[in-house]
């Protein structure tokens, strides 16, 4: 196996504003976000040779040729991935492995979500299987992801008022980010205070350890280095991909710990192989991860060996993930403060490595921004796809 | 020699009484919580009933009650499943009056008695709503009783029975009418409860020779505390000595389970040789002689009556009781899409994991697991695996979360994953709790409930409780 390491560049990439468009349908965030995505990359539409489409929920007809209708493109293959929260990052790495494998040459992927037309907060979606017996608990994300939260401050000995502090600095430090993010869904900072006393959605998660529901899509045009290199020079490489899925045994097997997901731990492992890093705390400079609640981004430090296990709360309290610290996390806000269109959110990760590496991400800037990670993790404990990518600075 | 060889009770943990706000009857009752009926309930006593029993060897379940979910669809088949009895058995369904308990007693006796069963189990339960405000709003209560009849191991035989019917309009509930109606209280109880009970308990002495003091307890249903204590009066029972208290001013009268609660209540106490006179009322009397043998010592300990009674938890407020009921229209914590009704199909086939909670345990590495896999989550053995029930399971607490904006008429909705004693991990719902007793750790057992209702679709599984001791 070779691995996907220098084979595959980004080339453009373009992102809507994420947030409540009740004025815009999919068909114009598809729209917008891959003319950008096109205008980045100074090709043109029907230049496009095949694409990658990712959305969850029913756009109308679950099919490729949303995409092909919304650009009108010509007779195209357009292929439809969903995989829960992983969806945009399935679909890039799919879309990958066809321009490494020397299929196509110039490929477009494009993840959407409309989801503020259902009527609803939260996502509209039910946990059970659609003809099942529905005997399940009825667990919507906060609840399932505050299973991990409870268990996790009676593991480490943290005591409810402590846990709730620690969660919230990582909701202050994400709202902080997302300030400085024109695109972002909420762009306003928020105390501590704020976050500790916020209603409680499911204990011991509260309203800003939520992350956003949001309307949004995001694209890229992907390429071989070669192509890549009379397009721009400041394209960026994919250095690792990996996919993992669980098969539900922290549910089945009365000895799994909940304090760690070993899906971010498995998919990590396949992407540091291939990119060839050894130690992510000192060789990632940033990493845009899926914090669709507080904890989720707690448990991803040490999933990703960004903290030791248990350390998360000591690399939180030293501002360690902060834009100025060792190694920023969600520096465009997250899914807490850029929102959350499920089947977007990969690619919408990808922009903001993709525009730190080059140096264009403003006011939020890292310093140094050589590798760069995402993460996706769809589902609930126990149930996980994990999706990690990698980013390069070309050579 | 044939008669009952074990009993069991249920009380819902809930009661209106002294500290609901809003309640102002000044007596206490059991009422069952939101997500319970008399199917519920039933499972409940007759699990109860068969502590120490071998599950498998019982020939046949009957349920009585007066308040069926379901009008067309048996209740003793879901009963029999999570209660994990056989199925080559006799279930029937024994509804439509408040003597269907003693009814079924009658009909498993005669069974038994005629060797076409070795042993039948009789469940009775109601849950009978009053009309807020009504004259029954104080008496009626929620619960459950139970009793195995046998020939082995008897605990009580029974020695005489003896049957009335009495075609009266004196107290009834229409098909599709939630709340009782009843005639002018002196017609009803001069030409009804009073007129046939004594007939009954007459004609019963009559065939076995026995008089009034033969009897160290009397067991007899009334339709509320203050007509009860004038029958003792009438049948010649004193009220100190003889008359088995049938709780009301602590349960209420639990409609078709009534009967049974007090018969359960004088096991508690009794001795051997004891002679216990049991009659019950509506549309006509059932009435039986007991006599307690010393087997009665020998019988497995249990809830009963007494240490259900001592459980329990004050209702905060009467407009959750008629919140629960279904009595006022009230808005969800959170605007939700609707639930889509679950699949009889998905029912049907998921019974054994669903009614009777069977996991499996892996024959080649151990592992228990839930719900039942075809491939072993720990060493990828495929499908060989030997079923575990759950149900009767201790558990503990691994984790919880606590969902203010869950779809529950009790919120916050705890959700939970729990361990088995003995291994095996479930995700339940937990209900009957304290928020604030809610904590890692903490013990738990299982007992059997109603999810919701959805397209006339009563879905039953299993929740998690804090242990009721």
């Amino acid at each position: 196996m070779t691995g996907i390491k220098d084979r595959v560049a980004v080339v453009g990439m373009g992102c809507t504003r994420f947030g409540e468009h009740w004025d815009k349908s999919a068909e114009d965030l598809m729209v917008e976000a891959a003319y950008e995505a096109c205008e980045d990359a100074g090709i043109d539409p029907g230049d496009i040779q095949a694409a990658w489409l990712g959305f969850n929920y029913s756009l109308g007809t679950a099919r490729g040729t949303m995409l092909s209708h919304a650009l009108k493109l010509e007779y195209i293959p357009v292929t439809r991935v969903e995989n829960a929260c992983c969806t945009a990052t399935d679909a890039f790495r799919n879309a990958c492995y066809a321009v490494a494998a020397g299929i196509y040459e110039l490929v477009l992927v494009l993840g959407v979500e409309k989801l503020k037309d259902a009527g609803v907060s939260g996502l509209p979606v039910s946990y059970a299987p659609m003809w099942g017996s529905r005997v399940e608990p009825p667990a919507p994300a906060p609840v399932q992801f505050a299973l991990a939260a409870t268990r996790y401050f009676h593991h480490y000995g943290l005591s409810y008022e402590e846990g709730k502090r620690t969660l919230a600095k990582i909701a202050v430090k994400n709202h902080r980010n997302g300030s400085l993010n024109p695109k972002a869904h909420f762009q306003k900072e928020i105390s501590l205070e704020q976050a500790v006393k916020a209603p409680i959605i499911a204990s011991p998660l509260g309203l800003f350890d939520c992350c956003g529901v949001s309307d949004g899509a995001a694209a890229a045009i992907i390429t071989t280095p070669e192509r890549a290199r009379k397009i721009r020079d400041d394209y960026i490489l994919v250095k690792g991909l990996g996919l993992s899925c669980g098969a539900r045994q922290a549910v089945l097997q009365d000895d799994y710990d909940m304090v760690h997901f070993e899906e971010t731990v498995a998919a990590a492992r396949t992407a540091y192989q291939e990119a060839g890093i050894k130690n992510p705390r000192e060789e990632v400079d940033l990493a845009i991860v899926h914090d669709c609640f507080t904890i989720t981004e707690l448990l991803i430090y040490e999933d990703l060996g960004f903290s030791p296990r248990g350390g998360a709360k000591e690399d939180i309290d030293a501002g360690f993930f902060t834009l100025e610290g060792g190694l920023p996390v969600n520096t465009d806000g997250g899914l807490k403060c850029f929102g959350h269109p499920v089947g977007a959110s990969g690619l919408r990760m990808i922009y903001e490595v993709y525009k730190q590496i080059q140096g264009k991400a403003g006011a939020r800037q890292v310093k140094k921004a050589d590798i760069g990670l995402t993460h996706n993790l769809g589902g609930w404990p126990g149930h996980f796809t994990c999706a990690v990518a990698i980013f390069g600075r070309r050579d | 020699m044939v008669g009952i060889t074990s009993f069991g009770a249920y009380i819902p943990l809930f009661r209106l009484g002294e500290g609901t706000a809003g309640w102002r009857a000044g007596v206490e009752k059991a009422i069952a919580s939101f997500d319970e009926d008399s199917i519920t309930m039933a499972a409940a006593a007759a699990i109860d009933c068969l502590q120490g029993k071998d599950r498998k060897a019982v020939d046949g379940l009957y349920f009585a009650t007066t308040t069926a979910p379901y009008l067309e669809k048996q209740g003793a088949a879901v009963i029999a499943e999570a209660v994990d009895l056989r199925t080559d058995i006799l279930t029937g369904d024994f509804g439509n009056s408040l003597r269907a308990g003693t009814t079924a007693l009658r009909s498993a006796l005669d069974a038994v008695k005629a060797g076409s069963a070795g042993q039948v189990l009789v469940t009775a339960a109601d849950l009978r709503v009053p009309q807020p405000r009504s004259e029954f709003e104080p008496v009626f209560g929620d619960g459950a009783a139970a009793v195995v009849v046998g020939t082995e191991n008897v605990i009580a035989e029974i020695e005489a029975s003896y049957s009335l019917a009495h075609e009266i309009l004196d107290l009834w509930r229409p098909a599709g009418e939630l709340f009782n109606r009843s005639s002018e209280d002196r017609f009803a109880t001069d030409e009804g409860y009073s007129n046939v009970l004594p007939r009954a308990v007459k004609g019963l002495l009559e065939k076995c020779g026995l008089g009034p003091g033969d009897f160290a307890r009397a067991v007899f249903y009334g339709p509320d505390a203050r007509k009860h204590r004038s029958m003792a009066a009438r049948l010649g029972f004193d009220a100190k000595t003889q008359v088995q208290d049938p709780l009301y001013n602590k349960i209420g009268n639990t409609g078709a389970a009534a009967v049974f609660m007090t018969l359960a209540s004088a096991l508690e106490e009794a001795r051997p040789g004891d002679r216990i006179l049991v009659a019950s009322y509506g549309d006509g009397a059932d009435a039986f002689v007991l006599k307690v043998t010393a087997e009665i010592e020998n019988l497995p300990p249990r809830r009963g009556v007494k240490g259900y009674l001592k459980s329990k938890r004050m209702l905060d407020d009467y407009l959750t009781y008629v919140k629960w009921r279904g009595l006022i229209d009230m808005a969800p914590p959170v605007r939700r899409p609707p639930l889509d009704p679950p699949s009889p199909a998905a029912i049907f086939r998921e019974r054994d994991q669903n009614i009777r909670l069977y996991g499996v345990q892996c024959n080649r590495c151990g592992c228990r697991q839930y719900p039942p896999q075809r491939v072993c989550t720990k060493c990828h053995t495929r499908d060989d695996f030997t079923p575990v029930r759950f149900s009767d399971k201790r558990a503990t607490l691994f984790t919880y979360s606590m969902d203010s904006l869950g779809p529950t008429p009790d919120p916050p909705l705890i959700v939970c994953f729990i361990d088995f004693e003995g291994g095996g991990r479930m995700a339940c719902t937990m209900t009957d709790r304290a928020v604030e007793e809610v904590r890692v750790g903490m013990p738990l057992e299982m007992s059997f409930r109603k999810l919701y209702t959805v397209a006339g679709i009563h879905n039953y599984y299993w929740k998690c409780v804090p242990v009721r001791d």
